[in-house]
C-alpha cells in the first residue's frame, strides 16, 4: 500500500477537486487522453474544414426525427463499444500476466476500475444505447407511423444517456471510477469504504443515462400502443413490434427500481443515511436485492428486441411468415412476467433457506422454456423455407447455436447447489458474455447489416461483413471456452493476480480470443468504411432483401416523414401481402404533411444535467443548485414553445418521391 | 502451418502438463460429489434437447438453401403445425419438471445450513470464520485457538462453519470440499462441508472486497486426526492471545498477510464481532434489536450515536489505507442543535469534532 489517495479537501469553489485527482502520473491515462485529444481535433479540424457544423446541429443534435436518433443511438454504441472493449483487452493482458507471483502490468487500484468500468459502459452505455437505437428507427415505421408518441421526449432521453456516458468518460482523466463491480454492492460502495470520487461518478452517470431510458420506455410504449397504422391489430404486429413493446413495459416496469435503488445508496453516500450501512441498523442484503430486482428484467431489457431481430431476419431470408406467431407473442410476454420472480438466483448463496432456493430456482428454469419456443420457432421458420445465407443469416446461425450453449450453462446456474460451486467463478463469467455475446452482440450485427440498406441506401459490404462475422464467432469461443473450463476449476472472478501457474495458458488463450474479437471489430468498422467509399455501387430501391414487413415500403434512405401517404393495414406481415397484391406509391394527390419540429431543448438539458452530475460529484455545491435551477427553468419555459410542429408542403412530398422513384 | 501446429501442440501439452485441478468436477468431499452428481445429471438432461437444437440450427439453413437444386420442398405457407407446437412446449416443459424435481431433492439435501450429521462420519467440529481487510481469521472454539489464512481441518469429520466479517461480503469458498456461503458483517451465516481424504485444498474470498481481494487466500490442510491434534497442540503451545485488542489491530487492512496462529482466544470474541461490538463502548447488534423493538432512542438517543457507529472508524481510501477520519463529537453537535436549530445552517457553523486520538 505505497500508494494514497489525495487527501480530502474541500473549498466553496472547487469543492473537492483538487489539481492531484487529475491523473498526470499514470502513463496509460496520459497517453490515452493524448490520444482522445489528438484524435479529437482532428476531427474538430476536419469538420470545420468541410463546414459540417451547422448541418450536424441543423439535422442532427436538434432532430427529433426517429429515424436520426435511432442512428445516433448506434453511433453512441459503437464509440463507447470502442472504450468498453478496450477495458475487456486490459484485463485479459493483466489476468495473462499475473500468474505465480507476478503482479501484471495494472495494479488492483487501476485494474478494479476497469473491470467496473468495462461492465457499467458494456452494459449502460453499448448494450442499451443498441437496442434502443433499434427499437427507435425501426419499430414505428413498422407499425406505419410517422414519428414516435413524443419526439422532443426522444430526442431529450437520447441526450440524457449521452451525458450519462460522457460522465463515465470524463472520470478517466478527472478522478477515478469506481471499484467496486458493476452492480456496486454496498457497504463496499458505502461511503466508508469508496472514497473519493469514483463511487460517485457511478452514481450520477447511471442516475442521468437512466432518466433517459425510462421516458424513452415510456415513449415508445404509447408509440405502438396509439401510433398504429389504422386497421393494426395487436396481434397483426410484427415480431419485433411485438418485442420492442414488451421490452419497454419492462424499463418502465423495472428502472424506477433502479433510480430508487441508486438514490438510496446516493442518500447512504452523500447525507449519511443508514440504508445500506453496516452500523445503524443498515442493511446491505437489502441493497442486493433490489439491485437484481432491477438487474434480472434488465437482461431481458437487453435480449428481447434481439429476438425481435432475428425473428425479422430469419422470417426475411427463409421467405415464409415467422412459424408459430402466436407462441412467439405469447413466449416472449411469458419471458417479460417471469423474468420479475427469479431475482435471487443472482445471490444463492447469501444464505436463503432451501424452499426460497429451490423456488427461485424452479421459477429461472422455467424461463428456458419460452425461450427454447422461440429457438424451435426460427429452426421451423427455417424449415421448407428457402434460405438465403446473407450476412444477417449468418449472424442468426451464430446466435442460434451459441445462445442455445449460453442457454444450457444458464439453467445450470439456476440449479442451486451447482450455483454454490459456480457462483462467482469465471464459469459465470463465461455464461453471461455467451448470452450477451452470443444473443445482443449477434442481434446488433444482424440488425446494422439488415437494416442498414434501408437507412442509407446502399448495401454493406459483403466480403467484410462475413470476415467481421467469422471473427467474432471463433473469437467468442477461443475468449470464453476456457473461462468455462478456469470455472470449473474454480477460478474466482475480478481477480488482479493468482497464484497458480497451471491457469496461466487458460488465460493467455482466452486474451488471443480477445485479439480475434478485436480483429472482429477491426473489419466492422472497415466495413463502414468500404461501404461508404464504395456506395455509389451499392444503391438499393426500397426494398432490397424482399422483406415482409412495413418499413421497406418506404424509400432507401427514408423520407423524414416515412409514408407519404395514411396506411390501412389489413393482417399481419402487411407489405409482403401488399407486394402480393402489386402495391405501387400513388404519384399524385398528395396532402400536406404534418411533422414534429426540431429543438435544442433537449441537449441544452442534457449538457445541464452534465454539468449537474459533475458538480454532484465533486461536491461543487454551488454549481450544483445553479445548474438544477437552470434545468427547472429551462424545463418549465420550453413548455411555453408552441412552434413545435410544421407542414411539408405538396411540392416537397412530390419532389423527394419522385426522386426516391428514380433509384 | 507446421509452426502453427508446433505452437497448437506445445500449448495443449502446456494445459495437460500443467496439472490443473478441476475441483468442481473432482471434489474430494461428499458436499462436492453431491454437487458435482447434481451438475453432469442436469447437463445430461438439457442436452437432450439441446443437441437437437444445435443440429437443427446449421442442418435446415444447409438443407433449405435457396440455391438448393431441388426447390419442391419450399412450403411458404408452413408457419403453424399443432403437432410441433406440441413438441417444442412439451419436451422443454418435461425436462424442466425433470430437473426441478432434482433441484428440490438436491437443494434441500445440500442446504448450506444442514447439518452433515446424516453421514456416517466422526464427530464434527466448528470453525468460527470471520473475513476482514484482506485475510481470513478462523477460530476453533473447540480448542481455544485460531489461524490467520490458513485453514486445518481433520479429513473425514464434518466441518460445521460459521461466517461473518469485519467490513464488506466476502464469500468462503473452498471448490474441493464443496459450494461457498457469503460472510457479513453484523450477520452470521452457516456452512457444512466434509473432506474426505487428506490433502491440501486452495480456499479464498470469491466474492470481490477491495483492493486486497486477490490476495485473500488460504489453504485447507485436510490432514488425519492424529495430525490435526498435533496441529493444534503446536498451536496452542506458543503465540499470542487474540483478545478484543489484539482483535483490532488484526483487523486493520492488509494485504497478503503471511499465515500466523493465536495460541488462545478470549471467550466470547466471535459472539462480538458477529455483532459488531468489539471495541468498548459500542452497543451490541442484540441490544440495538431490542431497543428498535421497544421504540428505539428517540431525539434523546442522538447523543449517544457514537455507540452505534462503526463504519466511519474503517473508512479506507482507494489503496486500501485506513484513513484517520477525526470522530465526531455528536453530543456537542446535538447541544448545540437542541439550543439553536438554525445554528447548522448559517455559514459560519462548525461541525463539532474531536480529534480521534488512535
Amino acid at each position: 500500500m505505497a500508494n494514497a489517495q489525495p487527501a480530502e479537501t474541500f473549498s466553496p469553489i472547487f469543492g473537492r477537486l483538487t489539481f492531484e485527482w487529475i491523473p498526470i502520473h499514470e502513463p496509460i491515462l496520459v497517453a490515452t487522453f493524448a490520444g482522445v485529444a489528438l484524435g479529437g481535433l482532428a476531427v474538430l479540424a476536419l469538420m470545420t474544414y468541410f463546414k459540417l457544423w451547422g448541418p450536424l446541429w441543423r439535422d442532427w443534435i436538434v432532430s427529433v426525427d426517429h429515424k436520426k436518433i435511432g442512428i445516433m443511438y448506434m453511433v453512441l454504441g459503437f464509440v463507447m463499444m470502442i472504450r468498453g472493449f478496450a477495458d475487456a483487452l486490459m484485463m485479459r493482458a493483466q489476468q495473462a500476466m499475473a500468474a505465480g507471483g507476478s503482479e501484471g502490468w495494472l495494479p488492483p487500484h487501476h485494474y478494479d476500475q476497469v473491470f467496473t468500468a468495462h461492465g457499467v459502459i458494456m452494459i449502460f452505455f453499448v448494450a442499451m444505447p443498441f437496442v434502443t437505437g433499434i427499437m427507435n428507427y425501426v419499430m414505428p415505421m413498422q407499425i406505419g407511423a410517422r414519428d414516435v408518441a413524443f419526439p422532443f421526449l426522444n430526442n431529450f432521453s437520447f441526450w440524457m444517456t449521452v451525458s450519462g456516458a460522457l460522465l463515465v468518460n470524463i472520470s478517466l482523466f478527472i478522478g477515478e471510477f469506481a471499484r467496486v463491480g458493476w452492480l456496486a454492492f454496498p457497504p463496499l460502495s458505502g461511503s466508508s469504504y469508496s472514497t473519493g470520487p469514483g463511487m460517485d461518478y457511478y452514481l450520477w452517470a447511471l442516475q442521468i443515462a437512466g432518466v433517459g431510458t425510462t421516458l424513452s420506455g415510456i415513449n415508445l410504449i404509447a408509440t405502438v400502443l396509439k401510433m398504429r397504422a389504422p386497421g393494426m391489430k395487436l396481434m397483426d404486429m410484427p415480431i419485433f413490434t411485438w418485442t420492442a413493446l414488451i421490452t419497454n413495459v419492462l424499463i418502465v416496469a423495472a428502472f424506477p427500481v433502479l433510480t430508487a435503488t441508486l438514490a438510496l445508496l446516493t442518500l447512504d453516500r452523500y447525507a449519511d443515511f443508514h440504508f445500506f450501512t453496516n452500523d445503524f441498523g443498515g442493511n446491505a442484503m437489502m441493497y442486493i436485492n433490489l439491485i437484481w430486482i432491477w438487474g434480472h428484467p434488465e437482461v431481458y431489457i437487453l435480449i428481447i428486441p434481439c429476438f425481435g431481430v432475428f425473428s425479422e431476419i430469419v422470417s426475411t431470408f427463409s421467405r415464409k411468415p415467422i412459424f408459430g406467431y402466436k407462441t412467439m407473442v405469447w413466449a416472449t410476454a411469458c419471458i417479460m412476467v417471469l423474468s420479475f420472480v427469479v431475482w435471487l438466483h443472482h445471490f444463492f448463496t447469501m444464505g436463503s433457506g432451501a424452499s426460497v432456493n429451490t423456488f427461485f430456482g424452479i421459477t429461472t428454469m422455467i424461463i428456458a422454456v419460452p425461450t427454447g419456443v422461440k429457438i424451435f420457432n426460427w429452426l421451423f421458420t427455417m424449415y421448407k423455407g428457402s434460405v438465403r445465407l446473407e450476412v444477417p443469416m449468418l449472424w442468426t446461425i451464430g446466435f442460434l447455436v451459441t445462445f442455445t450453449i449460453g442457454g444450457m450453462t444458464g439453467v445450470l446456474l439456476a440449479v442451486p447447489p451447482v450455483d454454490f460451486q459456480l457462483h462467482n467463478t469465471l464459469f459465470l463469467i463465461a455464461h453471461f458474455h455467451n448470452v450477451i455475446i452470443g444473443g445482443v452482440v449477434f442481434a446488433v450485427y444482424a440488425a446494422v447489416s439488415y437494416w442498414w440498406p434501408k437507412a442509407f441506401g446502399f448495401q454493406m459490404s459483403d466480403k467484410w461483413g462475413k470476415r467481421s462475422f467469422w471473427f467474432w464467432f471463433i473469437g467468442f469461443y477461443v475468449a470464453f471456452m476456457p473461462l468455462y473450463a478456469l470455472g470449473l476449476m474454480g477460478v474466482t472472478r475480478r481477480m488482479n493476480s493468482y497464484v497458480d501457474a497451471g491457469w496461466q495458458p487458460y488465460f493467455i488463450i482466452a486474451a488471443c480470443g480477445a485479439v480475434l474479437i478485436l480483429l472482429g471489430i477491426a473489419c466492422t468498422f472497415m466495413n463502414f468504411y468500404v461501404s461508404i467509399r464504395d456506395r455509389k455501387k451499392n444503391l438499393v430501391g426500397g426494398d432490397p432483401w424482399d422483406a415482409r414487413t412495413l418499413e421497406w415500403a418506404t424509400q432507401s434512405p427514408p423520407a423524414p416523414y416515412n409514408f407519404p401517404f395514411d396506411l390501412e393495414v389489413k393482417g399481419r406481415e402487411a407489405f409482403w401481402t401488399m407486394k402480393q397484391q402489386g402495391f405501387k406509391w400513388p404519384t399524385e394527390n398528395y396532402k400536406p404533411i404534418h411533422m414534429p419540429k426540431g429543438t435544442a431543448t433537449g441537449v441544452v438539458l442534457s449538457a445541464i444535467a452534465m454539468i449537474f452530475g459533475f458538480a454532484m460529484v465533486w461536491y461543487i455545491w454551488w454549481l450544483a443548485i445553479l445548474s438544477f435551477a437552470a434545468m427547472v427553468g429551462i424545463g418549465i419555459a420550453h413548455t411555453f414553445n408552441y412552434k413545435r410542429d410544421y407542414y411539408i408542403p405538396v411540392d416537397e412530398v412530390a419532389a423527394t418521391e419522385a426522386k426516391g422513384a428514380a433509384v | 502451418m507446421l509452426r502453427l501446429r508446433t505452437l497448437l501442440l506445445a500449448l495443449a501439452g502446456a494445459i495437460a502438463l500443467s496439472g490443473c485441478q478441476y475441483h468442481v468436477l473432482s471434489p474430494q468431499g461428499w458436499v462436492g460429489d453431491q454437487q458435482r452428481n447434481l451438475l453432469i445429471i442436469s447437463t445430461l438432461l438439457m442436452l437432450i434437447v439441446i443437441i437437437p437444437v444445435l443440429v437443427m440450427s446449421v442442418y435446415f439453413p444447409l438443407k433449405y438453401r435457396a440455391d438448393r437444386e431441388d426447390t419442391s420442398d419450399y412450403d411458404p405457407t408452413f408457419e403453424h403445425s399443432n403437432k410441433i407446437e406440441v413438441a417444442i412446449w412439451g419436451v422443454p416443459i418435461l425436462i424442466i419438471v425433470a430437473l426441478g424435481w432434482f433441484t428440490y431433492v438436491y437443494t434441500h439435501r445440500l442446504d448450506p445450513y444442514r447439518p452433515l450429521d446424516h453421514l456416517e462420519a466422526g464427530d464434527p467440529i466448528e470453525v468460527q470464520a470471520v473475513s476482514l481487510d484482506w485475510k481470513w481469521l478462523f477460530i476453533y472454539p473447540e480448542f481455544g485457538v485460531a489461524s490467520v489464512n490458513e485453514l486445518a481441518i481433520p479429513a473425514g469429520r464434518p466441518v460445521n462453519f460459521s461466517l461473518t466479517s469485519s467490513t464488506v461480503m466476502n464469500t468462503l469458498s473452498i471448490p474441493a470440499l464443496g459450494g461457498m456461503v457469503y460472510s457479513m458483517t453484523g450477520m452470521e451465516t452457516k456452512l457444512h462441508l466434509i473432506a474426505d481424504e487428506t490433502g491440501t485444498f486452495p480456499g479464498r474470498s470469491a466474492h470481490y472486497s477491495g483492493p486486497g481481494f486477490s490476495h485473500m487466500t488460504f489453504d485447507t490442510l485436510s490432514m488425519t486426526d492424529e495430525d490435526f491434534n498435533a496441529w493444534v497442540a503446536e498451536i496452542k503451545a506458543d503465540g499470542p492471545t487474540l483478545d478484543r485488542a489484539s482483535y483490532l489491530e488484526l483487523e486493520k487492512p492488509t494485504i497478503d498477510e503471511p499465515v500466523h496462529s493465536y495460541a488462545s482466544v478470549e471467550e466470547g470474541l466471535f459472539r462480538r464481532i458477529v455483532e459488531m461490538c468489539v471495541e468498548d463502548g459500542k452497543v451490541c447488534m442484540g441490544h440495538m434489536m431490542m431497543q428498535d423493538e421497544m421504540g428505539g432512542g428517540g431525539l434523546e438517543g442522538i447523543p449517544h450515536a457514537e455507540a452505534y457507529s462503526y463504519d466511519r472508524a474503517r473508512t479506507i481510501d482507494g489503496f486500501g489505507n485506513l484513513i484517520d477520519l477525526p470522530e465526531v463529537e455528536v453530543k456537542a453537535f446535538h447541544e448545540a442543535f437542541w439550543n439553536d436549530p438554525d445554528a447548522i445552517c448559517r455559514p459560519d457553523f462548525v461541525f463539532a469534532e474531536k480529534k480521534s486520538n488512535g
